[in-house]
């Protein structure tokens, strides 16, 4: 059918790294073909022209971290037909999640000499629980193959196809040997959900769980093998609380192994 | 003009990395006040580090900034070894050069076509310039591809690399391995070259200040990873004596510390001072092309910094082919490391300048202190010291005009917020 006006894409920042919608400069190959696809409404990272909404894809960078972006969300949310997050920032929290296990005012002490000019939340928290959001797409960060995916997948009309199976299944497939089971290094991969191509382990190292839980993780089982490897109770704490570590699954582990 | 307060607002800063705003307050013709005022939201990685095991001292830190992982890598990695008392020579230490020119490229090549030069030929971003100037931007993207293979190579993945460790690597490559980007690399030098003289074609401001420079030197290497900390103004202090010489301060528009020295004065880093202070490093090639273009130190215009990005990028691609043409695995892909208590810092030359961290570690290699002072930081003050002097001679433009010409002030210095607060929106306040 033919289009009578391309989509409107946009792209938003909230706390992060900006490593995320970078992906997107870094499809060096696909760029410009996707710039001829679609009509880049709001992407500041690459342009100072913006287009004014309604958007009809917007890409969400970033985790709510102050009153500020707790409201601007709302907004963004209102002008967009779909909204996907990328990266585990706006899909989990993002490694700042981790304030949320402590006070926020004593790590504010920590890096500033004057916390009362800093306006931020106690909580870092992912987009979803804020507003409706109709598919996130995991990593930390995002696999640029993976974005171009939704990208078309939006595009279309269709669901993106990311596998959600375990990093497992991708050293199986990359024919990787389990550096688990042949060099007895504690992983993450059973538990964590596919997305790098099982990078960590074909460079011999195990996995630390980029994209965070997978569907209906054995944790559990998990966290006992890592023990039976000889990692400390804090040693499992710490591995859950990485850059996912405010995901459902991997929290609930980490917390049940700090008693 | 009239005797009115007027303001220069820019509320959202484009073409830069994360979130910031520019403030300026003008009275009559004078500029009575400028504030960056960056707002990206602070995420306490140096409180977050507290308690966190040294080896993952690498992996954390790479996520301050998605643009330069390997910059908050190796300058993580160098002061871990310094606290334990090791270093990494021989050919782990030139991986380290290596992947660290694949950076720059990436980096400069990403700032130089895709932020920086549209700025100079009135295009709003790269999509609008490669309409009519297809060839030159594909140009930029292939030299930026060729920077970014060269750190997933050796990385694993262009952003957040995983194989970067204390000691060294977790995996080395075959010499082999590293030939399809010696190939590239041939071709992204040539690219390089075009790159230079092309940035040197452009239009630049007239513009210049009495900088502070502030980069490493290295004995006899154009630095990347060590050297001591030197100015054009007499600062040559080894990196262990940083906190003696520099300061950070709060300030309260912004969620980035500002960096002075200890008399509070302005210094800048970045490009721009590790060419003046180390042309004498360059190859041959470099120096050649640089007086080819009449670019020889000291360049004092920040705008040139375009050229001097080309110039580096040119050095990177160069020594990323002697890198891997006189490369040799080593035994193994990381040096041993035995954990003590101890303190221990280092400096490295990130794409946007001089990247300083910290850390004091107890016994078993818990950190139990950090600090971390990124680039952009401790170029906020010169920045705002810079669109003092620029705004006067400018007040007859039209105000989109000024607020544009303002921006591109600002994104000579390649700022990244996102390092920062750990950018910008323009308000020019005129009463």
């Amino acid at each position: 059918m033919p289009r009578s006006r391309k989509p409107k894409l946009a792209v938003w920042k909230f706390a992060s790294c900006d490593g995320c919608q970078l992906s997107l400069l870094d499809c060096e190959d696909e760029l410009l073909a996707v710039a001829g696809e679609v009509d880049i409404a709001y992407f500041l990272e690459a342009s100072r022209a913006v287009v004014k909404g309604p958007y009809d894809l917007s890409l969400v960078e970033g985790s709510i971290t102050t009153p500020r972006d707790a409201e601007r969300i709302h907004k963004i949310r209102r002008a967009s037909k779909y909204l996907v997050t990328i990266g585990a920032c706006a899909t989990a929290g993002g490694i700042q999640a981790l304030r949320n296990f402590k006070d926020v005012n004593e790590f504010l002490s920590i890096v500033y000499a004057t916390p009362a000019y800093i306006e931020t939340l106690k909580t870092s928290t992912p987009i979803a629980d804020h507003v409706t959001v109709d598919f996130e797409l995991r990593g930390c960060p995002i696999n640029k193959r993976q974005l171009l995916e939704v990208l078309s997948a939006f595009l279309h009309g269709r669901r993106p196809n990311t596998p959600p199976h375990s990093v497992c299944i991708e050293c199986k497939r990359r024919g990787t040997v389990c550096v688990m089971v042949a060099r007895g290094t504690p992983c993450l991969g059973p538990v964590t959900h596919a997305g790098c191509e099982a990078l960590c382990p074909s460079y011999h190292r195990g996995c630390y769980g980029c994209f965070g839980p997978m569907e209906t993780p054995n944790t559990a089982s998990l966290s006992a093998w890592w023990q039976r490897l000889g990692a400390s109770e804090e040693d499992v704490v710490r591995a859950f609380r990485g850059f996912n570590a405010y995901a459902d699954a991997f929290r609930k582990e980490s917390e049940r192994h700090e008693q | 003009m009239s005797n009115k307060t007027r303001t220069i607002k820019v509320d959202y800063l484009a073409r830069v990395e994360g979130e910031g705003a520019l403030f300026v307050k003008l009275k009559a013709d004078r500029v009575i006040d400028v504030k960056l005022k960056i707002f990206e939201p602070p995420r306490f990685f140096e409180a977050l580090l507290r308690g966190r095991h040294y080896s993952e001292a690498p992996d954390i830190t790479a996520r301050i900034c998605g643009i330069c992982p390997i910059a908050y890598q190796m300058s993580a990695v160098h002061a871990i070894e310094r606290a334990f008392g090791v270093s990494v020579d021989g050919p782990l230490r030139a991986l380290r050069r290596l992947v660290y020119c694949g950076e720059w490229i990436e980096s400069h090549m990403l700032h130089v076509y895709m932020l920086h030069a549209p700025d100079f030929l009135g295009y709003p971003d790269a999509i609008q310039l490669a309409r009519e100037h297809r060839e030159i931007v594909q140009r930029g993207l292939q030299l930026k591809k060729t920077g970014n293979e060269i750190v997933a190579q050796l990385g694993g993945r262009e952003i957040h690399p995983i194989n970067i460790k204390v000691g060294g690597f977790y995996k080395v490559p075959a010499r082999r391995e590293l030939q399809p980007l010696a190939e590239k690399l041939k071709w992204a030098r040539e690219a390089a070259l075009e790159t230079v003289r092309w940035t040197a074609s452009l239009p630049f401001p007239e513009f210049a200040g009495d900088y502070q420079f502030v980069a490493l030197r290295h004995p006899d290497e154009y630095p990347f990873n060590e050297g001591r900390l030197v100015s054009n103004k007499g600062l040559d202090i080894a990196v262990d004596q940083y906190d003696q010489f520099f300061i950070e301060e709060q300030v309260p528009y912004s969620n980035a510390l500002h960096s002075m020295l200890a008399d509070g004065s302005a210094y800048l880093v970045g490009p721009l001072a590790r060419y003046n202070l180390n042309f004498d490093r360059l190859s041959p090639l470099v120096q050649e092309v640089a007086r080819e273009v009449e670019l020889e130190p000291p360049c004092r215009n920040p705008f040139q910094s375009i050229v001097v990005r080309s110039l580096e990028t040119l050095y990177a691609c160069d020594e990323a082919l002697r890198l891997i043409e006189t490369y040799e695995p080593p035994e193994a892909p990381a040096i041993d490391i035995e954990p003590r208590a101890a303190t221990g810092c280092a400096c490295t030359e990130a794409p946007r300048g001089i990247l300083y961290h910290r850390y004091r570690l107890d016994e078993r290699g818990i950190i139990r202190d950090a600090k971390i002072v990124p680039p952009t930081a401790q170029n906020q003050k010169t920045i705002e010291e810079d669109l003092r002097r620029f705004i006067p001679h400018r007040l007859n433009r039209s105000p989109e005009d000024l607020t544009w010409q303002c921006e591109q002030a600002i994104r000579n210095y390649d700022p990244c917020i996102s390092c920062a607060t750990h950018f910008l929106k323009l308000n020019i306040e005129r009463e």
